[in-house]
């Protein structure tokens, strides 16, 4: 094991496959010279010279494009959006391009690619830096899409989803970059897609929460410890395939669901989560399932709004204890 | 439509056409101009007196030729020399190629005005090329026309089955456009060389030698189809051949063209990318960002404007600011063409220019293709913002009917010779309806095929 920040793990997520095979290359805004905007890429225009690492112009609808091109004629490329936010402008190219080509080829045509970045909000940049596209990406056929929260599932589901021929949809956090922890240097590390980590053991109450929430799901249990219940978190990790018969085996046990989301709240990963477990485990619930999520606004700019704004250890807390009908 | 203002120069500015390509060093500026206005050596550039006064050459190129010699004379004779910093995929990423920093080179010293710009775009009108002259045989001449008229047999006996109710959907006729496919298709090694086009890709199927079945097979939707029935008329693909698609969004497989030329050029192969977009498409961002992403990456893509004079209903004139649509590929510094779609030497010759003397050398180019659609835009359209008598006119010019006059003015075929070609693609096409009567649909469990390549779908029951 080594103790790696996450922009480090992902990075040598990026390094080890693209040493290993000559079809991947990195192409985004600021990745080569600059060494990235947020340091993910740093020194691999070194490495691996400008025919890998290649910087593009604020261009998002054309080099995400050109990645789909690249990869109906064999390569795999890797295209960095600077957030997940300035993939909008390419949005006919993620959501129309990428995952249906192989369906309407009839299946002469797959697209390797992984779109990676930033998503979600990272402190007060405003309403259009601060969207969570989880849910959105999720609900195109064609696409997988993948959220860690810790540098360890970072690196292995990087490597993992560069290996894989379907389009990826890899999304990060500004505020988790420089997030130090242990990850594992063993060689040829992979987290195969569509498995979900039971981060921490309970009875008393499930919690679900990927990415950034994630954090805040392992706070809250520290928590509710002390005030004697035992929540079991679970990091999906990959949002799609979702791994949802971890979760109902574990509301099986608890019989209590509370599921963070940093997204707004409607047609949200919480939302699908909520529909799948009544679908499946209905008599095994003791409540009625409780979310958490920004509330059905804009992100705001004030720092006091935009504490209200994202989801909290306190409100989950909160929650958890209403499901458990100790409040 | 301002035709008076196009190219001073027609057949005569076929420069393009006699490129040597050696006389100038790697990374000289603006050679494709300087070849065109004669110049094909260092030392001819050396004996130029005034390097504002040849063709195509203004005072901003003529500074930045008049350096670039400077500096390679100077680096000649063991002098330092600034090299202009190359694109990102040229060399093999070596280090001797790597840029040594960002820095910009741009200048803010604003030079004394006016600045004046001489362009000049290479045409290729009707009626100028023969085949003798483009390397084609006599028999060659005639699988050209057996190719247009599948497409137009095929074509006719769509609009037919859609009447009929056998097709659905979308559909979009290639009728009047047949030169176009087929001449372009004639000038690439059709296998290696990627195509890429937008939605009215029947056509451009037939004529890279999709099979009528595979093609109306498509079109019923039936599993026999080239994309299993899972397409339809807007996605044609043909791995094999290296048909990338027909597109269904307009202007969106831009970017997809220049990805495929970027592919090629980054496995080091000699193909290029042929990507056919019509006038409509001109209108989207995405033809600006391929453009730019083709120019600073230098990849091998002859972008092909296939101006069939009407977005939908909108005519050219009525949507575009600079309706010569082959004046915007030199926003990018791209040469530029415009050729008769009408006749398939005219295409051939134009799309044979480009590709060998531009793409090939990893410079992307654009040409307009001037052609017309005879249909209404999709099979539902009446057409009634045409001009009265407009279509008879536009079928005076009809490409099928100048090569056939062509083959028979040359005996290379007889009259009758045609005819017995005509029936046989006319009854390729009704053996093709018949068997796509007679396929099967789909399996109802195939909807779930080819959706990921990974096989435990689908993720939600």
């Amino acid at each position: 094991m080594a103790t790696l920040q996450f922009r480090e793990a992902l990075r040598a997520a990026m390094t080890e496959e693209m040493e290993r095979d000559d079809d991947i290359f990195l192409i985004g805004e600021e990745v080569a010279e600059y060494d990235g905007a947020y340091k993910v890429s740093k020194g691999m225009l070194d490495q691996f010279g400008s025919r890998r690492v290649i910087d593009s112009p604020i261009s998002e609808l054309g080099f995400a494009g050109l990645g789909i091109g690249a990869a109906m004629n064999g390569l795999r490329p890797i295209v960095e959006f600077m957030t997940f936010n300035f993939s909008f402008v390419a949005f006919d190219q993620v959501i129309n391009n990428a995952p249906n080509m192989q369906y309407m080829s009839g299946g002469q045509f797959t697209v390797p690619i992984v779109f990676r970045g930033p998503n979600g909000a990272a402190g007060q940049l405003g309403a259009t830096h601060s969207n969570s596209t989880e849910a959105l990406y999720s609900t195109f056929p064609g696409l997988k899409v993948v959220a860690p929260s810790i540098p360890d599932d970072g690196k292995g589901l990087l490597k993992t989803a560069i290996r894989d021929d379907d389009p990826v949809v890899f999304l990060e956090s500004e505020l988790m970059y420089g997030m130090k922890d242990e990850v594992s240097d063993a060689e040829d590390y992979t987290i195969p897609i569509g498995s979900a980590r039971v981060a921490r053991e309970g009875d008393d109450v499930t919690i679900v929460a990927h990415s950034k929430s994630y954090h805040i799901a392992m706070d809250a249990a520290d928590e509710l410890e002390e005030r004697g219940y035992e929540a079991e978190v679970i990091d999906p990790r990959t949002i799609k395939p979702l791994d949802i018969e971890t979760i109902v085996e574990s509301v099986v046990k608890t019989n209590r669901l509370v599921v963070i989301d940093e997204s707004n709240p409607f047609a949200s990963v919480a939302s699908e989560v909520t529909h799948q477990v009544q679908d499946r485990a209905f008599d095994y619930l003791d409540a009625p399932i409780l979310r958490v999520t920004a509330p059905d606004t804009p992100a705001p700019y004030a720092p006091n709004l935009m504490d209200a704004y994202m989801p909290g250890v306190d409100e989950t807390v909160d929650k958890c204890l209403q499901v458990l009908y100790a409040k | 439509m301002a035709d008076d203002s196009l190219a001073s120069e027609s057949a005569s500015g076929l420069n393009g056409s006699s490129d040597e390509g050696t006389g100038f060093p790697e990374d000289f500026p603006h050679t494709a101009r300087l070849k065109q206005a004669g110049v094909t050596t260092l030392d001819g550039l050396r004996d130029v007196d005034s390097l504002e006064d040849l063709k195509g050459i203004g005072p901003t190129y003529a500074k930045e030729i008049a350096e670039a010699l400077e500096r390679y004379d100077a680096d000649e004779s063991g002098g330092t020399t600034t090299e202009k910093r190359s694109s990102p995929l040229s060399g093999d990423g070596a280090a001797e190629d790597e840029p040594e920093g960002p820095w910009t080179q741009q200048s803010i010293e604003i030079p004394e005005g006016p600045i004046e710009e001489t362009v000049s775009f290479d045409t290729y009108p009707a009626g100028q090329f023969s085949h003798d002259e483009l390397g084609f045989s006599d028999d060659e001449v005639v699988d050209l026309l057996r190719s247009m008229l599948l497409q137009r047999r095929f074509e006719n006996r769509c609009r037919q089955m859609y009447q009929r109710q056998k097709i659905s959907g979308f559909l979009h006729l290639y009728i009047g456009q047949e030169a176009v496919s087929t001449g372009s298709v004639s000038a690439v090694d059709l296998g290696d060389d990627s195509i890429i086009t937008a939605y009215r890709d029947h056509g451009m199927g037939l004529a890279m030698g999709m099979t009528p079945e595979e093609c109306m097979g498509e079109l019923f939707g039936k599993s026999t189809g080239c994309s299993k029935g899972k397409g339809g008329s807007m996605h044609f693909f043909d791995a094999e051949k290296r048909m990338m698609g027909g597109h269904a969004i307009v202007g969106a497989h831009l970017p997809l063209g220049a990805g495929i030329a970027f592919a090629h050029k980054y496995r080091g192969e000699d193909n290029v990318c042929l990507c056919f977009f019509g006038d409509g498409a001109m209108h989207q961002g995405a033809f600006r960002e391929a453009c730019n992403l083709a120019g600073i990456y230098e990849l091998p893509i002859v972008f092909i404007c296939e101006n069939n004079q009407y977005a939908m209903g909108t005519a050219v004139d009525r949507a575009f600011s600079k309706p010569d649509l082959f004046k915007h590929g030199y926003n990018f510094d791209f040469p530029c063409s415009l050729a008769s779609g009408m006749d398939v030497f005219s295409v051939n010759k134009a799309v044979r220019d480009h590709v060998e003397n531009y793409a090939r050398k990893g410079q992307p180019s654009m040409l307009e293709v001037r052609t017309y659609r005879y249909q209404g835009h999709s099979i539902t359209d009446p057409a009634e913002y045409r001009a009265a008598n407009e279509l008879d006119q536009r079928k005076s010019e009809d490409a099928i009917a100048r090569l056939q006059q062509y083959i028979v003015d040359r005996g290379i075929a007889t009259d009758s010779d045609i005819d017995a070609i005509d029936e046989e693609a006319e009854q390729k096409v009704v053996d093709a309806i018949d068997a796509a009567d007679a396929a099967p649909f789909p399996d109802e469990e195939a909807i779930y095929d080819d959706v990921y390549t990974q096989e435990d779908y689908p993720f939600i029951a």
